[in-house]
């Protein structure tokens, strides 16, 4: 929690103490004005003479302390909420980069919803207890030691009492919550059960229809939901005590307080001592020390309030930091890790580099927190204008393979070389100019269709020739074109309103637009027709004969005339040529020939 | 405590309805929340009474102060057993209506929840086409929490609320009428102050609900897509409208709490206020022999109780509307139109296996115009294995739909065994088919559970047979606990294995028909040769349906129907239909062309 407090700037840090200064003004003032109060009942209690001016000389003063203490907490309050804003922004920002920073690597160890809840729910509640904790927490604790050092003072046996209330309430609130809190973690359970069985019904719904399972569902339904019940009304009939017990205290104080109050009244006596511990001598002085003693009652009654409100705002504010805790913790946890992939800085363009080249030297990788290599030993060179293709099962890792060439992930072994520089070498922005991904899911964000094709382009160097040539190529020109407003067609999040084809064939002009040395394509083509497929294919070979092109690939009809064909089994090249001479050397390779084709088709 | 106006409430449509069908769900009777309200008034009323009797001990002290004997003890102490004996009611009563609503409040959610979960069953399949599953859930979670936790609090907050604030103001005009105006109009000053800052905060409000969803919207994008941002070196771009968006935030995070900040300092000083003017109005009315000083005593304690009752009327009002509007949110669902009744349709099929579709017409119900299967005619004899084939959009899974009465025809008919699937129960024309789809459905359960499913009388070694045909045996074998392990979203079953195991869950059901939707295209080939052993021991003797988009999976089907925009367009074998060279061969070929 205090870790992430360095967060705060300088400025907002002095503008804090300012706060605290306020703070106490405003308990100092909420205290005094009391004891104006207890001052001019204990004079009407003694029946003095001629009060009308100092009881309207003490309202006064009284409304005074009253407007200086809501002065002092309005801007308080004012200033709260300009250091929690600040806050929130700023921590807000320093994830985001951060994250921007990040890995797929990271962004696989946090999971992008877990980063996502961390980057605003969790900001928001640490935003919160800021903005309560300059006022409330601060206050508090004030409040209740100098409220308790004013009652010290006045009497012991009203402390005694004031003390008692304290502890009720705390051993109250306490016990309440030893038995609520680790309720709420199962609650918190139970309903994740609940949201579970009513996602599998809707999820399966097709399923559970064909099945006749309707009856099995509401039954599994309804033992989660009792389950749920049953830990919520515990804690609810647990909760139901709070309100009572502490209603009961808050208006017993004021009873027992003028109780014990006129006992102690009534225990003065002519040679006995005063509050004040002077030996009272005779009857006007007894009158008189009665009288203040019962000024003194009155002003109890308020700082007793104060002094059991402020308890109670503690025991709040302990209830709700825990949370704020884990929250910042969260936060911390995303600001330490440390980043797995950063750029280099060491690439300098020499005109003399060849283009459009890849080469893999011994290259190895294992996913961090595991010692087996899941790829192994890689070695292969594509040059410009080829088309090298990848096949394999599902988990030989053909994306994998793609993620190292792009530095989604750092080989751990070897070398992946882009133009005969290692990869690590580039500046990200170098290294991006000369290589274009398109990942097996389309991602598309909520914008107009040019500003994603021409995404990240911040410079303007995609003209909208390059655009419309892209969307060509990647045979999206006729739907775009049908679509409201054409190029300004508007992608709603996630590209909902777009088919997963369309998406895909938009991911691919997104990629080309940009005209980069290799294109690498990672089963891009699976979410299209196979007359899409080809024709889309076609185009690449005739429009970007410079272009050197990746494509991973399930259908061998996609990948049969690619200049070279690597073939990967768990994590190694097993095969690497053409189709014809794979189809005689490579058991693996035939083997998933023959899935898809048939005995003359495999001649053909 | 939550600020008071940190939220824009919703309106609800019809609020006394909404609350009152909430209600019925608690109890078939109103008696019970008559109780609560009965009970909450209760505790409220002895609670207010106390402070008129408190001014009676300041009385008894005062005078004690000034007479020999010194204060009148007994008096005292019966006075303070009065007071406390209300106090200990009010509280009792109190706790007693707590428990009395956790009951009620819980009941309510529960019932809802229930209620939502059996509604799922009992909705056409069209329903979920124009509904997320999202907004489904959240209805069943968050807007019944909402309701269930504060439609029923609310609504005895403020009766309870109401209560104090007329109680107060009845007690303070008896124990001293002049005192009691005094009171009353400090504390309206006070409260029309609130109301002003309420009125110009919403908009704040409004734009910090606006400009933080955008922001969380922007974020949620960039996280999803951070591959997409590096590799398109957008981070530059990506930051600087972050920075903009993250700006807006903070200007609304700004104002619209420093306004919500304002309420407590305000209230306070409503209540500081208060406690000025009625002492100083009253020590001058004392000083002038009109009152006695336990009138003071009683008013300090009133003016705190009278202030509370509007802001907390004020915020349950708010809460209720919002509450109000989630139950409409659930009662829509609920009074959702439901797939018919057929608890009269009692006849059987015979369980041959033949079907017939005869001119079969389908257009969804939202859109009748726009017919999605025109003239669907053809006739399957038992035991045959039908291909459906065709772009994407044909009406391939319409079909198959059609068939398993997810949708009613519009037009013509199909008989399975001769009789026209509408004159039996839906329930007895999914006891023909068995079912496996492109999505493998499996639920959080062991192996066991997940392959028998609903069906009763399934022994060990029926599961071991069915396991073998399908090759899964092996597989369980290397389970941790066998049948017994549980499956959840993490375990580390491949895409092919769960395909297998809905292969086998289906074939364990042993009915007559089969569909196969798309049943291998999430998986690669490789697997899929596995799969399709499996697929063909299910199929044998069956008269089976299967589409498919990998053609090399249907070359050996009895009749392959082609289907292009609803229609059947070619009909026959593989063989025949590639000897006809039209839309199938066509079709076909695409898959080997290359560039």
């Amino acid at each position: 929690m205090f870790k992430i407090l360095k967060q705060l700037s300088p400025r907002d840090r002095l503008i804090s103490l300012v706060c605290l200064i306020f703070v106490a003004g405003q308990v100092w003032l909420d205290i005094e004005m009391p004891d104006f109060m207890g001052d001019v009942v204990s004079k009407l209690a003694a029946s003095d003479k001629n009060l009308t001016g100092e009881i309207l000389v003490s309202g006064l003063k009284m409304l005074a302390c009253a407007a200086g203490s809501v002065a002092l907490s309005i801007t308080v309050g004012y200033l709260a909420a300009r250091i929690a804003a600040n806050f929130s922004y700023t921590v807000r920002a320093s994830l985001f980069n951060k994250i921007s920073d990040f890995g797929t690597t990271e962004m696989k160890h946090f999971s992008p919803a877990s980063l996502i809840t961390r980057t605003t729910n969790d900001i928001t509640q640490i935003q919160m207890v800021i903005s309560m904790g300059l006022q409330v927490m601060i206050k508090a604790p004030i409040t209740a030691v100098w409220a308790v050092v004013r009652i010290l003072g006045k009497s012991t046996s009203l402390s005694i009492v004031v003390a008692c209330a304290v502890a009720v309430l705390a051993i109250t609130i306490t016990t309440v919550m030893r038995f609520v809190i680790p309720k709420f973690r199962i609650i918190q359970r139970q309903v994740d059960d609940v949201n579970r069985v009513i996602d599998e019904s809707l999820n399966g719904l097709k399923v559970v229809r064909a099945f006749n399972a309707d009856e099995y569902q509401q039954n599994k339904f309804e033992r989660v939901n009792l389950n749920l019940t049953a830990t919520n009304l515990f804690t609810m009939r647990a909760m139901a005590f709070m309100g009572p017990i502490i209603g009961l205290v808050m208006s017993s104080i004021q009873l027992v307080l003028q109780f014990v109050g006129a006992i102690i009244i009534n225990g003065f006596h002519i040679g006995g001592a005063a509050a004040d511990g002077h030996i009272i001598d005779n009857a006007v002085d007894l009158m008189r020390s009665r009288s203040d003693f019962f000024g003194d009652l009155t002003v109890f009654g308020s700082y007793a309030m104060m002094v059991v409100m402020s308890f109670m705002m503690l025991t709040m504010i302990f209830m709700i930091l825990p949370r704020a805790q884990v929250s910042a913790k969260r936060i911390s946890e995303v600001l330490e890790e440390p980043i797995s992939v950063t750029e280099g800085h060491e690439y300098v363009e020499n005109p003399a580099d060849p283009k459009g080249t890849l080469e893999f030297k011994n290259v190895s990788f294992h996913f961090p927190g595991s010692d087996e290599n899941f790829m192994k030993n890689l070695n292969f060179k594509v040059t410009q204008g080829q088309t090298l293709a990848i096949i394999g099962s599902t988990g030989s890792g053909k994306s994998t393979l793609l993620n190292l060439a792009t530095r989604l992930y750092d080989a751990t072994e070897g070398e992946v070389l882009i133009d005969g520089h290692n990869v690590k070498e580039y500046p990200f922005s170098a290294l991006y100019k000369k290589i274009g991904l398109i990942p097996q899911k389309a991602t598309l964000f909520a914008d107009s269709i040019r500003d994603n094709i021409t995404f990240g382009d911040r410079d303007a160097q995609v003209s909208e020739d390059d655009v419309l040539q892209a969307l060509d190529i990647a045979q999206a020109t006729d739907f775009v074109m049908k679509k409201d407003g054409g190029l300004d067609f508007a992608v709603s999040q996630g590209g909902s309103n777009i088919s997963g084809g369309q998406k895909q064939r938009l991911a691919i002009a997104r990629a080309i637009a940009k005209k980069p040395e290799i294109l690498l394509f990672d089963d891009s083509f699976s979410a299209l027709d196979f007359k899409t497929d080809r024709l889309l294919r076609k185009e690449i070979a005739d429009k970007l004969k410079d272009t050197t092109c990746l494509i991973v690939a399930s259908r061998i009809g996609t990948i049969k005339n690619a200049d070279r064909i690597l073939v990967l089994a768990d994590g190694e090249i097993v095969g690497n040529g053409t189709h014809r001479e794979l189809l005689q050397s490579c058991s693996v390779y035939r083997e998933i020939a023959q899935s898809q084709l048939t005995e003359a088709e495999l001649e053909a | 405590m939550p600020p008071m106006m940190d939220r824009i409430p919703e309106k609800p449509k019809n609020f006394k309805k909404a609350v009152r069908e909430t209600l019925s769900y608690a109890s078939k009777s109103p008696a019970p929340f008559i109780v609560v309200l009965g009970l909450a008034i209760c505790s409220t009323v002895f609670m207010i009474v106390g402070p008129n009797q408190l001014g009676r001990i300041a009385n008894l002290i005062h005078e004690g102060i000034h007479s020999e004997s010194g204060v009148d003890m007994d008096a005292v102490l019966s006075v303070v057993f009065l007071i406390g004996s209300f106090y200990v009611f009010s509280a009792f009563t109190g706790l007693i209506q707590g428990l009395i609503m956790a009951h009620m409040t819980q009941n309510i959610a529960k019932s809802l929840r229930s209620k939502i979960n059996a509604k799922i069953s009992r909705l056409p399949l069209k329903y979920f086409a124009t509904h997320s599953y999202g907004d489904v859930l959240s209805r069943a979670t968050n807007d019944v929490d909402l309701v269930s936790s504060s439609l029923a609090n609310s609504l005895t907050s403020i009766v309870s609320a109401a209560a104090q604030f007329f109680g107060c103001l009845l007690m303070m005009i008896i124990t001293n009428w002049i005192l009691a105006g005094t009171t009353v109009v400090s504390t309206m000053l006070g409260l029309l102050f609130m109301v002003l800052v309420v009125k110009r905060s919403q908009r704040y409000f409004k734009m910090r609900q606006v400009s933080l969803g955008q922001l969380n919207g922007y974020i949620e994008e960039m996280y999803n897509g951070h591959d997409v941002i590096r590799i398109s070196n957008a981070e530059q771009s990506v930051k600087e409208r972050f920075v903009k968006l993250n700006d807006a935030v903070r200007t609304a995070n700004f104002k619209s709490q420093f306004l919500s900040g304002l309420m407590p300092p305000v209230m306070n000083f409503v209540g500081n206020l208060g406690h000025v003017v009625v002492y100083v109005v009253g020590a001058l009315l004392f000083y002038n022999g009109w009152i006695d000083i336990g009138v003071i005593t009683s008013f300090l304690i009133y003016v705190r109780l009278f202030e509370g009752p509007l802001r907390q009327i004020s915020q349950n009002v708010t809460n209720l509307q919002s509450a109000a509007a989630a139950s409409e949110r659930v009662f829509a669902f609920l009074d959702e139109e439901e797939l018919t009744d057929e608890s009269e349709k009692s006849d059987t099929l015979p369980g041959v296996g033949a079907v017939e579709f005869d001119h079969v017409k389908f257009a969804y119900p939202d859109k009748p115009e726009k017919e999605v299967i025109h003239d669907f005619s053809a006739t399957v004899k038992a035991g045959q294995k039908i291909a459906i084939v065709g772009p994407t959009g044909a009406g391939k899974t319409t079909i198959v739909n059609l068939l398993m009465r997810f949708h009613e025809v519009t037009g013509g008919q199909i008989r399975i065994d001769g009789i026209p699937i509408t004159d039996v129960s839906r329930e007895e024309i999914h006891r023909q088919f068995g079912m496996v789809l492109q999505d493998t459905w499996m639920f959080e359960g062991t192996v066991r559970e997940n392959l028998v499913y609903n069906m009763e009388g399934v022994t060990d070694e029926d599961l071991e047979k069915v396991c073998k045909a399908c090759g899964l045996y092996h597989f369980v074998e290397t389970l941790p606990q066998k049948f017994d392990t549980v499956l959840t979203a993490n375990s580390d079953i491949s895409v092919g294995q769960k395909q297998l195991l809905t292969i086998a869950r289906a074939m364990i059901q042993n009915n007559p028909m089969l569909i196969l939707d798309e049943a291998t295209s999430s998986i690669d080939t490789r697997t899929e040769m596995l799969v399709q052993r499996a697929m063909d021991n299910l199929m044998a003797n069956r008269t089976s349906f299967v589409i498919a988009h990998r053609l090399s999976t249907i070359r050996n089907a009895d009749l392959i129907l082609v289907m292009q925009k609803g229609d059947i367009v070619e009909q026959g074998t593989h063989d025949s239909l590639m000897a006809l060279g039209g839309a199938y061969a066509d079709l076909y070929n695409s898959q080997f062309e290359t560039a």
